[in-house]
């Protein structure tokens, strides 16, 4: 039994092995962020340096102080078409009104058609058409209909919201577990409570997967029917910088854009987390 | 000896006449129609009956149509021919006296134990107070005390059952139907969970079919035992077990008469066991 007579010094407390791993994690992690800092201020650098020397033409390239100038000339004195936050704003509504009404409307049909068998086959040939026009083609014709205010920008994020909404509802409701259904059944349940407690809950999880990529392109939406003409938004910001050939103004937009869709996303994913309680940790945040 | 009968004249006698049985099934067929257009047939010419306060098991080989049995019985699914009862009643829908255990997992996985077992009075329009506390005293009753904010995913298989059997017991079925209920669980938590319904259904006078494929559970546990033709199933033939209750299920199974009455019984039972297995073997390619 020499295995069992081993001195003990030797062996390291599991202290200790922890309080290494820890510190091997957070060297990692530091690592990390340090390289991820380092690219951003390098190719920064590059570029800045480069549209300097002029090896590229800052007209046509842009350069980050005159993106940077750009955002801080919007801030401070507001853009040709108002002030900065009110693009912001204006685009922000065009899409949670877009992304509402589409969710709604969505997940609505899902379940609608996800329980009855009859509706479910006549209308999925037309939803399958439906589904195959490029939805960014219908701003043209929602332009046209509704104008250039904010009802055809709406419209657009409405019909990127809602195939996608209602793919997902559709598919959650036919996955709801037929015994659980049954269960809840000969527990009492009229077919109402059923839809309610049981079908909705269980396809809970997929409407919710589908709305954190469905938010993002009820933006896509917006912007692009603002692209197509609108009285303002970003989308505008966008293609009147591209009009004056205001190379800085395209990218500053675009960082714009890419701050609201950020928070936006960080917003979605609390409210994911506080939804779905009753799920398992998945494994791999498990520690 | 007369302790064990084999018979197919299972109507009780003069006492019975006055109460109509609790399930009745008369010469009942269901045919499936698969999705290809063929139909096939998992019952035929099916007779049971299920006395009031009767505990009846249902063994026969897999596949063989225990489960579509039950479904009928529920009303969730309509024989082809024949009829079936419930208290003398056709059976026309969901009857509100039936309670149902399921194989697999059928709690809802986002509501919390309490919430689960509160479900069916909740759905039945009792008022929320008293259905919670009637939720808390069954929770109670399964030993679960501790555990009525948790989630189903948050406990064990073994615990998990505790819920379901509060969840149906808690409507106080007339008629507990049981479609393998145990069949997932270990050796050990099994036995015991046998216990913990026998003890639970004794005293309410509810009428329960119980499915297994496990005959020394179905003899550990009933009064009469159905054993099923290979598909399509018909009953083949019906033993009376008279051991006496209350019953332990962890010293039975040491029990000389209970050997003899398994002995008995998987005679009949061998052989549709085998061909049932001899029918998988020739479908599976
Ligand atoms: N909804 C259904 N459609 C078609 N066939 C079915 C359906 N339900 C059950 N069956 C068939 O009926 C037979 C009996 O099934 P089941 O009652 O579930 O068997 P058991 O519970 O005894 O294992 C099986 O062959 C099964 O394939
Ligand atoms: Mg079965």
């Amino acid at each position: 039994m020499t295995d069992m007579t081993m001195p003990s010094r030797a062996v390291p407390s599991s202290e200790d092995i922890e309080t290494a791993a820890r510190a091997a994690l957070a060297r990692r992690k530091r690592l990390v962020v340090g390289l991820r800092v380092g690219i951003l201020v390098a190719v920064l650098a590059g570029w800045e340096i480069s549209t300097r020397l002029e090896w590229i033409d800052p007209f046509f390239f842009a350069s980050p102080s005159g993106i940077f100038s750009q955002i801080a000339i919007w801030i401070t004195d507001g853009t040709s078409q108002g002030p900065l936050w009110e693009q912001v704003l204006v685009t922000l509504e065009e899409t949670v009104l877009g992304f509402l009404i589409g969710a709604v409307g969505g997940v609505a049909c899902g379940i609608l058609l996800g329980r009855n068998k009859l509706l479910a086959d006549v209308f999925s040939i037309y939803i399958k058409i439906a589904n195959s026009v490029p939805r960014v083609v219908l701003g043209s014709i929602f332009i046209i209909a509704f104008g250039l205010g904010m009802a055809s920008k709406v419209a657009l994020a409405v019909v990127m919201v809602f195939f996608v909404v209602f793919a997902n509802a559709f598919q959650g409701v036919r996955e709801a577990d037929r015994a659980m259904i049954a269960n809840a059944q000969i527990l009492g349940a009229s077919p109402v409570q059923i839809t309610r407690t049981v079908i909705i809950p269980s396809a809970m999880s997929w409407i919710l997967a589908s709305l954190h990529v469905s938010f993002g392109f009820a933006l896509v939406g917006a912007v692009v029917g603002e692209f197509l003409g609108a009285k303002k938004g970003i989308g505008l910001l966008i293609s009147t910088a591209q009009g004056a050939f205001n190379a800085n103004g395209v990218f500053a937009a675009m960082i714009i854009l890419a701050v609201v869709a950020l928070v936006v996303e960080f917003a979605i994913t609390w409210v994911e987390n506080h939804l779905v309680r009753w799920k398992p940790t998945p494994f791999h945040e498990q520690t | 000896m007369p302790l064990l009968t084999p018979s197919r004249d299972v109507q009780r006698p003069a006492a019975a006449g006055a109460a109509a049985p609790a399930i009745e099934l008369v010469n009942v067929s269901r045919r499936f129609v698969t999705p290809e257009g063929k139909a096939m047939t998992a019952l035929r010419d099916f007779d049971m009956v299920v006395g009031q306060g009767e505990f009846a098991c249902v063994v026969g080989p897999t596949g063989c149509g225990k489960s579509t049995t039950l479904n009928l019985v529920t009303g969730l699914a309509r024989p082809s021919a024949g009829e079936v009862r419930v208290m003398g009643q056709p059976v026309g829908g969901v009857d509100p006296g039936v309670g149902f255990v399921f194989q697999t997992d059928a709690l809802f996985p986002w509501r919390s134990v309490l919430d689960n077992v509160a479900a069916g009075p909740l759905y039945r329009g009792v008022p929320r107070k008293e259905a919670y506390e009637k939720a808390r005293d069954w929770i109670a009753r399964v030993h679960l005390a501790k555990f009525e904010q948790h989630y189903p995913h948050q406990l064990s298989g073994g615990m998990r059952k505790r819920v379901a059997l509060a969840q149906t017991f808690i409507n106080e079925p007339k008629i507990l139907l049981m479609d393998e209920p145990f069949s997932a669980l270990d050796v050990q938590t099994r036995t015991l969970m046998q216990d913990e319904l026998l003890a639970l259904w004794s005293g309410t006078g509810a009428s329960v079919v119980f499915v297994t494929h496990d005959l020394e559970e179905a003899v550990a546990l009933a009064d009469k035992v159905y054993v099923l033709t290979a598909g399509p199933a018909t009953v083949k033939t019906v033993f009376n077990v008279d051991l006496p209750r209350p019953r332990v299920m962890s010293e039975i199974r040491y029990d000389q008469h209970f050997v003899e009455v398994c002995k008995v019984i998987w005679d009949a039972l061998r052989e549709e066991v085998q061909i049932g297995q001899q029918r998988t073997m020739d479908s599976g390619h």
